[in-house]
C-alpha cells in the first residue's frame, strides 16, 4: 500500500530542495560539524516539498540545549521539550490534542502537519525506550527520529546502549584494565521494527538521497515510523571537524552502518556498497577508537569487523525472509 | 456505571471513582492520558466505558506508565487541548519528574489522585504521602472530604487552572478506598449546567498553531531561570484569589459553598482540630457526639486547599474560637522532622499571626490503618491536656500497635 503511494510522489531536484526557506535558524549553538543539524534540515527538504509542517517534540540532548537558549530559538515550526525521556509520550499527547480538536472544528487550519519526536540515542534507546515502545505499540500518527551519535554526546561523551563495543567514553574510559566498552551496540532499529509498526529505516547524511527517500515514506506513511540517523560527533569520535560526511560515508561503505528499511513488514537493505571496506578504515579515522590500534589489542579489531559481518548477514536473511514469494 | 446523560440535579449512590469519572464525561477533556493503579484503576475504567461508549470525545491515550501519562498531558495542553489524567501513590511518585514540567511550562492540567501509601512496604491503601511528596512541584493541590467534593471539585478545578492568573496544573485529592471505593450519596449536576460552568477551553500559545510557531520548554540559563519560578509563585499566590472566585461562582450557580477551608462548630471551640481528607467526617462525628455526651466543645477546620496554603483562614478561624489548643493531623509523614507537612504549615501560619497556640501533632492512617471514633477521642483528649499545661509527646501516633 504505502509502496504505491509513496513511489508515485516524487521530490524535486537537488537545486529546488535547497531553495526553500530554512526553519531551523542559523545562529543555535551545535558545534561545528554536528550531524544532527545536517540531518534536520534535510528532514526539513523533504517536508518542504511535499508542503508538510513538522511539530516537533524534542527530548533532552544536545539539539534541544543548543537551538532553543531562552530568549532564543531557531525554531521556526511548533517544538516542544519536555524532558529526556518523555519525547514519544510527549509527541503522543500533541498527536491525541490534534485529533480532539480536529475533530471538534477547533483547528482553523488545513495545512498538513506531521508530528516528528527527536531524541539522541540515550533519549532513545536507554532513558526514553518504554516511552518510545509505549508510542509505537499505540499506533500514534508520528515518525521518531533518533540521532544516533552512539554516546551521551551534551553531557560530555559517556557510554549508551548505542555506544560500539571497545569505544572510548568517558564513563567506559579506556585505561590499563579497559579497552572501553565491553559491550556490542543495540540494534535499535531492528528493536522498533519488532513492534510490527508500518515504517523503520536507518539513514545516513552522507547518502541524503537515501535519507530523504526514507523520510518522504515516513511522512507519507500513516501511523508510527522509526528512522535512525548516522549522526557524526566530532567531538565525541575525536574526528575531524570538516570530515563528517567522509566519516558518515566510510561507515555506511564498510557495512558499520547498513542503509535498510523495514516497510510493512519487508525488509530491505537500500544501498549495498560494491565492494564493502574493511571496517578498519571507519575506526582509524576516529579517535575514540585509537587504542585498538596498539600492537598489545590486536585482534580487536577483527573482533568488531566480525560483528559487522553478523549484523550484515542477518539482515541479508531478513530481506531474503521477508521478500520470499510465497 | 449508569450511561445516560443528567438533565437535572440527581442524587446517586456513588463511590469517590465513580464520581470522579462522572465529572470527567461531563468535562469531556480533549485529552485523556492515563495508567493504572490501585485504587484508581475503577475510575479509569468507568472513564474508558464513556469512551467505548461514545459518551465524550476524548481522545484517550492509554499509556504504558505514569510518566507517559503526564508527559502526554504537558504535550497535550501545550497544544491547546484540555488534559485530564489520574493516578495514586507510587504513580504520583513516577510522574514526579512531570509534575513540575506541568507547571514550569503553566500548562492548566487537572488530575484526580487517590491518595495512597508510598512504597516500601508495598501498600495499596489510603494515605496521603503521595501527594504531600508532590507538594512542592508548584501545583494547586486541593483535597476532598467525599465523594461529591471531589466531583466538585474537579467540576472547580478548569476554572482555576485555565484563569489567566494562574496557568496552573490541578490535582484534586481523595483519600484512596475510604472514599474511592465507599459507595456514599452524591449531587449529580446536569451535564449542561456543568458545561456552561466550565465553559470553552481558554487557550494561551497553542503549539498547534502553525501559523504563530511558538517553541515551549526552552533551556533557562542561570540569567532567566529564577524569574521563571518567582513567577510561578506570583501565579501561586494569584491562584489563591482565583481558587475562592470559582468557589463563589460555583456556590451561585449550584448553591455550595467551597473555600479555602470549611470550619465545624469554630465559633466557641475550646479546642481545634486541623485535617485534610476523608477523616474530616469522622472528626465531624466525634466532635457532636463530645459535645452532646460530655460537653467538651471541639471545632474542625477542614483543609481544602492545600497549596497555596491558606495560612490567614486557618489563623482567622483559629482566632474566631476559644481555641486553647491545636491538633494537627498529618496522613503522611516527614521523617526527621516534628509533625507531618500539615503541622509545618499550621506552625507557619501561628507564626505569621504572631499567635502561637499550643500544638499536638498525630500521624494517623498511614498505609490505611483504620481511624475510628475512638482513636479520634483520644487524639482530643491529648489536646485537652495540652491545653492544661501537662506534658504530651509532641508526636503522637493514632493506632499504632505498640
Amino acid at each position: 500500500m504505502a509502496q504505491t503511494q509513496t513511489s508515485a510522489i516524487k521530490l524535486p531536484p537537488l537545486k529546488k530542495l535547497t531553495n526553500y526557506p530554512e526553519k531551523l535558524a542559523p545562529g543555535h549553538r551545535l558545534c561545528a560539524g554536528c550531524g544532527a543539524s545536517i540531518i534536520i534540515r534535510q528532514m526539513y527538504m523533504v517536508a518542504n516539498a511535499l508542503g508538510y509542517e513538522l511539530i516537533w517534540a524534542n527530548a533532552t540532548g544536545c539539539v534541544e540545549v543548543c537551538t532553543t537558549v531562552y530568549p532564543y530559538t531557531s525554531w521556526k515550526s511548533p517544538w516542544i521539550h519536555n524532558a529526556f525521556e518523555n519525547a514519544a509520550a510527549t509527541i503522543s499527547g500533541v498527536e491525541a490534542a490534534y485529533k480532539a480538536l480536529k475533530k471538534k472544528g477547533k483547528l482553523p487550519t488545513d495545512k498538513k502537519v506531521k508530528f516528528v519526536a527527536l531524541g539522541g540515542d540515550g533519549g532513545t534507546a536507554d532513558i526514553g525506550f518504554q516511552s518510545l515502545s509505549g508510542a509505537l505499540e499505540r499506533g500514534h500518527d508520528f515518525i521518531y527520529v533518533c540521532y544516533d551519535n552512539e554516546a551521551y554526546m551534551n553531557t560530555g561523551i559517556q557510554r549508551s546502549s548505542a555506544t560500539p563495543k571497545y569505544a572510548n567514553t568517558t564513563t567506559q574510559p579506556v585505561g590499563s584494565e579497559s579497552l572501553g566498552k565491553p559491550q556490542h551496540k543495540k540494534w535499535l532499529p531492528e528493536v522498533a521494527a519488532a513492534h510490527g509498526i508500518p515504517y523503520v529505516a536507518q539513514v545516513s547524511p552522507s547518502h541524503w538521497k537515501d535519507l530523504m527517500e526514507k523520510f518522504k515514506k515516513a511522512l507519507l506513511t500513516e501511523g508510527p515510523s522509526f528512522i535512525n540517523a548516522f549522526t557524526v560527533c566530532p567531538r565525541g569520535w575525536r574526528t575531524k571537524e570538516e570530515e563528517g560526511m567522509l566519516v558518515a560515508r566510510l561507515a555506511v561503505e564498510t557495512n558499520y552502518w547498513p542503509l535498510f528499511e523495514v516497510e510493512n513488514g519487508k525488509w530491505r537493505i537500500t544501498y549495498r556498497p560494491r565492494n564493502p571496506k574493511p571496517l578498519e578504515e571507519y575506526l582509524k579515522i576516529q579517535g575514540r577508537f585509537k587504542h585498538l590500534f596498539k600492537p598489545e589489542n590486536k585482534g580487536k579489531i577483527e573482533e568488531l569487523q566480525q560483528e559487522v559481518n553478523r549484523h550484515w548477514d542477518w539482515l541479508n536473511k531478513m530481506e531474503e525472509l521477508t521478500n520470499r514469494e510465497e | 456505571m449508569r450511561p445516560e446523560l443528567i438533565k437535572e440535579i440527581t442524587y446517586v449512590p456513588y463511590s469517590g471513582n465513580m464520581a470522579a469519572a462522572e465529572a470527567m464525561r461531563q468535562i469531556n477533556p480533549d485529552v485523556v492520558a492515563a495508567y493504572p493503579i490501585t485504587p484508581q484503576t475503577e475510575l479509569m475504567q468507568f472513564f474508558a466505558d464513556f469512551v467505548a461508549n461514545g459518551l465524550v470525545d476524548t481522545e484517550y491515550i492509554p499509556v504504558e506508565s505514569e510518566h507517559s501519562a503526564m508527559s502526554a498531558c504537558v504535550g497535550a495542553a501545550a497544544s491547546g487541548a484540555r488534559a485530564m489524567t489520574a493516578t495514586a501513590g507510587p504513580g504520583l511518585a513516577y510522574m514526579w519528574e512531570v509534575l513540575g514540567i506541568a507547571s514550569g511550562m503553566r500548562l492548566p492540567i487537572v488530575m484526580t489522585v487517590v491518595n495512597r501509601a508510598l512504597s516500601a512496604p508495598i501498600n495499596i491503601h489510603g494515605d496521603q504521602s503521595d501527594a504531600m511528596g508532590a507538594r512542592d512541584q508548584g501545583w494547586i493541590m486541593l483535597f476532598s472530604e467525599n465523594a461529591e467534593e471531589q466531583y466538585d471539585n474537579l467540576i472547580q478545578a478548569f476554572k482555576i487552572a485555565e484563569d489567566e492568573r494562574t496557568r496552573l496544573p490541578v490535582m484534586v485529592g481523595m483519600d484512596g478506598f475510604v472514599i474511592s471505593h465507599s459507595i456514599e450519596r452524591v449531587r449529580l449536576l446536569p451535564d449542561k449546567a456543568v458545561e456552561e460552568f466550565i465553559g470553552e477551553t481558554k487557550v494561551m500559545y497553542p503549539l498547534l498553531d502553525v501559523e504563530n510557531p511558538v517553541t515551549h520548554g526552552p533551556v533557562a540559563m542561570t540569567d532567566s531561570y529564577m524569574e521563571f519560578k518567582r513567577q510561578q509563585r506570583e501565579a501561586m499566590m494569584e491562584a489563591y484569589k482565583v481558587i475562592r472566585e470559582v468557589g463563589q461562582q460555583f456556590e451561585e450557580a449550584f448553591g455550595k459553598k467551597y473555600e479555602h477551608i470549611e470550619t465545624y462548630k469554630i465559633d466557641d471551640a475550646d479546642y481545634v482540630l486541623i485535617i485534610i481528607g476523608s477523616t474530616a467526617g469522622t472528626a465531624k462525628f466525634v466532635i457532636d457526639k463530645l459535645r452532646e455526651e460530655k460537653g467538651i466543645k471541639v471545632g474542625l477546620i477542614k483543609i481544602r486547599t492545600y497549596r497555596p496554603f491558606p495560612y490567614y483562614d486557618v489563623m482567622d478561624a483559629l482566632e474566631s474560637s476559644n481555641c486553647k489548643a491545636v491538633g494537627v493531623f498529618d496522613r503522611a509523614e516527614t521523617f526527621g522532622a516534628v509533625g507531618g507537612p500539615l503541622y509545618s504549615d499550621v506552625a507557619t501560619a501561628m507564626h505569621l499571626r504572631g499567635k502561637l497556640y499550643p500544638i499536638v501533632s498525630f500521624i494517623y492512617g498511614l498505609g490505611g490503618r483504620d481511624t475510628n471514633v475512638h482513636h479520634i477521642e483520644e487524639a482530643i483528649d491529648k489536646v485537652m491536656q495540652k491545653a492544661a499545661g501537662k506534658e504530651v509527646p509532641l508526636i503522637n501516633y493514632l493506632n499504632l500497635k505498640e
